[in-house]
């Protein structure tokens, strides 16, 4: 578990629009990489693009090589889904399934694709996933209620659970906190902490300091103007990014100065 | 800092209150039933006078109300409140004149159909009744099997064209196909009906009549019902859940089957269910393509069969002599097909509620 992303030249479109261009990235396997930049800079179409979650858009599609552990993503015969079982995501807004109880929430990944398994060894993997997204102690009494009556951070820890239940290598995490107060945002943060153990983890966020506490490594997205492509204007350890960047952009990004 | 605030806080107070927080008056709470009755009399005495209606006294007395109301309103509440106040009479008035029609039909129906409303009427057909006597149990076989049969064909159809239509179509099939299902949303029954006549002629012979042309009526009208219905509801399942789901890797039609048709099944069987209610009364489409008998019949496939809706229509349309029995049976088969299409509409209810996603 734990892969590395290595993406070059990457064109991300919308139709016959450029959204993202000439990204070239390496991740490496086990790390936490934050990526930071002004909104509809194109963070969450690159992420998107890196379990192929892209094209569920109709006309969206992407030009170059996207590599995990050095296997194109992209090449020809690849199905998508299969991808998608190695590299999980969790969004914005926490969206566990409304029909389903918590314990099901959880084993979503093996129910929804039916793949048969006992009953003991789906308890443990309830279990084992719950306390991996520091939320068992929270829900064991109550597995079998209906995950939308959980609270925001619960529920948004509860989409980890069911992301990390299906032993990807890969966690694509959009903006996990914006939706959630500041405890559960710290809940969720020292959990990043514990996953970087196991995955491979790349985090969008708004707020630098979040970057700034999570994450190993963060890549500066940037964007000329409105109409124009989205750029990786660099990518550094954190520290350096946040005390001597390179580029003039990302400094005045990271010290608050825009425009 | 402080001191600044506190400044330009005692600016604001010195400022008039913008607008509406001088205190208004307020009729007081008897004015409107003490406004009503008075109407009420004062119309009364008007119309004693030059010769009483009913409708003339309801419509007088409301007019009168509205107008004194809303007079009154301005003098005390001023404008604003005098315009809430009409409005509220006028909207009242829409509901109660609304509501005129459904409390008459069923009273109507209720007391007529109350005559035969006994056991003869569910367990004996017409075979060999002339006059008193005889029932509906043969019609109410009829109509039960025609519309299973036409649920049959039309749920699956319908269902798997509204999956289509929301989760898969785009380009110009799926414009032509919700396009003709707008024009099916419009088709007259009796068109239904006399294609089912004009399909089964081809298939069997002239002079063809069985239940499942019927049936196949039933579907040409249901079909873009449960479409419509169901896409509606599949509309609404929040994009976010089949992200969800494909971020797990699970593909695309075991998202649909398992995560994107049991989110909105509440809402899709409510609907099938309302689509099953709205063809069941159909009578058009039946009286051509089933016709009529008088005995009991359980094959769909052989014969005409009786249907509630052409029971009742055929009764009353030709009765025998004498022509009470035949006028009384009539309404008692009226007064089932509504308990049939309300106990549908209850079933629909309970079923939303059963497959509701629920929280806590
Ligand atoms: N579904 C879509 N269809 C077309 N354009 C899109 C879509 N989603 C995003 N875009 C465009 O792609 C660009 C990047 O957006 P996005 O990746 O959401 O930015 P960010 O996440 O950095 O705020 C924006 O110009 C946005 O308008
Ligand atoms: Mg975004």
């Amino acid at each position: 578990m734990g892969k590395a992303i290595d993406a070059k030249n990457l064109n991300i479109y919308y139709g016959s629009f450029l959204a993202v261009e000439g990204v070239n990235m390496s991740i490496r396997p086990k790390t936490v990489t934050a990526l930071i930049g002004p909104s509809g800079c194109g963070k969450s179409t690159y992420l998107r693009s890196i379990n192929r979650m892209h094209e569920v858009i109709p006309g969206a599609r992407v030009e170059g090589r996207l590599e995990l552990d050095g296997q194109d993503l992209y090449g020809p015969g690849v199905d998508p889904v299969g991808v998608r079982r190695q590299i999980g995501m969790v969004f914005q807004r926490p969206n566990p399934f409304p029909t389903m109880s918590i314990y099901d929430n959880v084993i979503a990944g093996m129910r929804l694709n039916s793949r048969k398994m006992r009953k003991d060894a789906t308890d443990q993997l309830v279990e084992k996933s719950l306390r991996g997204a520091n939320l068992w102690n929270e829900v064991k009494d109550r597995l079998d209620k209906p995950g939308s009556g959980l609270s925001g951070g619960q529920q948004q820890r509860l989409c980890i659970a069911r992301a990390i239940a299906v032993q990807p290598d890969v966690l694509l995490m959009d903006e996990p906190c914006s939706a959630l107060d500041p405890i559960s945002t710290l809940a969720i943060e020292d959990l990043i902490n514990e996953l970087k153990m196991d995955y491979t983890i790349v985090i969008v966020t708004h707020n630098m300091q979040q970057a700034a506490r999570v994450s190993d490594y963060t890549g500066f997205f940037n964007i000329e103007g409105t109409g124009k492509p989205g750029k990786l204007v660099e990518m550094d350890e954190t520290k350096t990014i946040f005390s001597q960047p390179t580029e003039k952009a990302t400094e005045d990004y990271v010290s608050g100065r825009f425009g | 800092m402080t001191v600044d605030t506190s400044k330009r806080q005692d600016q604001v107070s010195d400022l008039p209150p913008p607008g509406g927080l001088a205190i208004q008056g307020q009729l007081p709470r008897w004015a409107v039933p003490g406004g009503l009755a008075a109407s009420a009399v004062v119309v009364g005495l008007v119309l004693a006078a030059i010769g009483f209606s009913v409708g003339l006294f309801v419509v007088g007395t409301v007019v009168l109300f509205a107008v004194g109301l809303y007079v009154a309103s301005r003098q005390v509440e001023g404008s604003r409140k005098a315009t809430d106040r009409l409005v509220t009479v006028v909207v009242s008035s829409a509901f109660g004149l609304a509501v005129i029609p459904l409390l008459s039909v069923i009273y109507t129906v209720v007391s007529l159909g109350m005559v035969r409303f006994d056991g003869e009427f569910f367990n004996s057909s017409m075979r060999g009744v002339v006059g008193e006597g005889g029932g509906a149990y043969h019609a109410i076989v009829g109509t039960l099997l025609i519309t299973a049969l036409a649920a049959l064909m039309s749920i699956p159809v319908g269902l798997l064209t509204a999956v289509y239509l929301v989760e898969y179509g785009k380009g110009r099939l799926a414009k032509a196909i919700t396009f003709f299902v707008d024009v099916m949303t419009g088709i007259p029954s009796i068109v239904a009906g006399l294609f089912a006549v004009a399909l089964f002629t081809y298939l069997v012979g002239p002079g063809a009549r069985l239940g499942f042309a019927g049936s196949v009526a039933l579907s040409v009208l249901m079909i873009p019902v449960v479409v419509r219905a169901t896409e509606e509801m599949l509309k609404i399942v929040p994009n976010e859940l089949r992200e969800a789901s494909f971020a797990l890797g699970v593909p695309k039609w075991r998202t649909i089957l398992k995560v994107v048709i049991p989110t909105s099944i509440a809402g899709i069987a409510s609907g099938i269910t309302l689509a099953i209610a709205r063809v069941i009364g159909e009578t058009a489409p039946l009286l051509v393509a089933v016709g009529l008998t008088t005995a009991l019949s359980f094959n769909p496939f052989d014969g005409r069969m009786a249907t509630l809706p052409v029971f009742a229509y055929l009764s009353y349309a030709t009765p025998g002599v004498p022509r009470e029995p035949y006028l009384e049976r009539a309404w008692t088969a009226a007064l089932v097909l509504i308990i049939i299409v309300m106990l549908l509409n209850l079933l629909a209810r309970l079923i939303a509620r059963v497959f509701a996603p629920k929280s806590r």
